[in-house]
């Protein structure tokens, strides 16, 4: 429901802005591209996607896949106690992990939505702790090298891109531990749980 | 050195693979066709958070808000032409790599705004895009507290990523 109230929210300031602004037929033929933009969007990324995919099956059937779970092991295991038993959701939790801290994040998401669904199996559609605190680990970055914000500053002439390193490991840091922080909260008080 | 990394992956992989007596070749197709599968269940949810976003955008709400609380962010040294970026971010990552560049073009990339704008983008990801694409990809109607968590870690994240080149520049 929270994503439906969001949606009316967006819908609501949008007609009250453009009302405000004149700009309802802007907004009008943005609705219709932004469909659109989605669609494009979508034929733009399945091609990575499944890309990744196939290279995920990779990983699988070369062993590197048994091999990355082992390393990651032990701090899957304390965030995410309960998937990590199951072997096949450990190792695509490893490969989505290892993926965001390379910085792909297109090879992040298949491992990380196939992850997620079985995490959810049996749950009636409800989001148990553990795939809450895997989506708020995914909606922050664990990225080590921003190379997209590096490659935008050198594009407009930084002297030096990467020297936003130090920063942006801050900023990821604060991010992760405030977002798991306060999910253990909601967990921990929450009304729904 | 980073360009190396997709290339040497692919081929360490396939050779691996074909080492362990697997054909490389079936296994990237049986798992790029399990990829297809995903595609069907992401589009609707992009179709409805991009048409949101793109309304929000066109409707001058970010111009808006900016003007309201251009002053507020003054004062704690915040330049409001920032504000628009951190707005966008969770919606969308085209439209925040966007934003981020035009800072960049318009006050240079080694300014304290443009910084600011490639700390921003460097440390977050497009939250409701994550969160909508994970949840209907595994069938969840009940997201409970994931939205106002990641929220909660995006606003961490701003707050960090600002003071860090403040104080770090």
């Amino acid at each position: 429901m929270l994503l439906g109230k969001l949606l009316v929210l967006l819908f609501l300031l949008s007609l009250l802005s453009a009302a405000l602004t004149g700009s309802m037929a802007a907004v009008s033929a943005a609705a219709l591209s932004g469909a659109a933009d989605a669609v494009t969007l979508l034929i733009s990324i399945s091609g990575a996607l499944c890309l990744w995919s196939g290279i995920m099956e990779l990983m699988r059937c070369s062993g590197t896949a048994d091999a990355l779970s082992r390393r990651l092991q032990p701090i899957l295991r304390l965030l995410l106690p309960n998937a990590s038993r199951d072997r096949e959701t450990l190792s695509a939790l490893a490969a989505n992990l290892s993926a965001n801290l390379l910085g792909l994040g297109n090879a992040a998401t298949p491992p990380g939505l196939k992850a997620a669904r079985r995490m959810a199996t049996g749950h009636n559609g409800q989001a148990d702790d553990e795939l809450c605190r895997l989506v708020v680990l995914n909606s922050c970055s664990l990225q080590l090298l921003p190379t997209t914000a590096a490659a935008l500053r050198a594009a407009h002439g930084a002297a030096a891109p990467f020297d936003i390193l130090g920063a942006v490991w801050i900023a990821s840091l604060a991010s992760i531990v405030a977002g798991l922080g306060a999910a253990k909260l909601f967990s921990l008080f929450g009304r729904d749980r | 050195m980073t360009d190396y990394l997709i290339p040497l992956l692919f081929a360490t992989l396939a050779l691996l693979t074909l080492r362990r007596g697997t054909d490389p070749y079936e296994a990237l197709l049986r798992g790029a066709s399990e990829g297809l599968l995903l595609l069907p269940r992401l589009l609707p949810c992009l179709i409805a958070l991009l048409t949101a976003s793109a309304m929000l955008r066109a409707s001058g709400f970010f111009d808006l808000l900016s003007l309201l609380l251009g002053p507020l962010l003054n004062t704690l040294g915040i330049s409001a032409e920032l504000l628009p970026l951190m707005l966008l971010q969770p919606l969308s990552g085209s439209g925040s790599m966007a934003l981020a560049a035009e800072l960049m073009a318009e006050h240079g990339a080694d300014s304290e705004i443009g910084r600011m704008a490639a700390v921003l983008i460097g440390s977050s990801e497009t939250t409701f895009y994550t969160i909508a694409v994970y949840f209907s990809a595994a069938g969840i109607q009940k997201s409970r507290y994931a939205v106002p968590a990641a929220l909660i870690g995006d606003i961490a994240g701003m707050a960090a990523a600002i003071m860090a080149v403040k104080l770090h520049f």
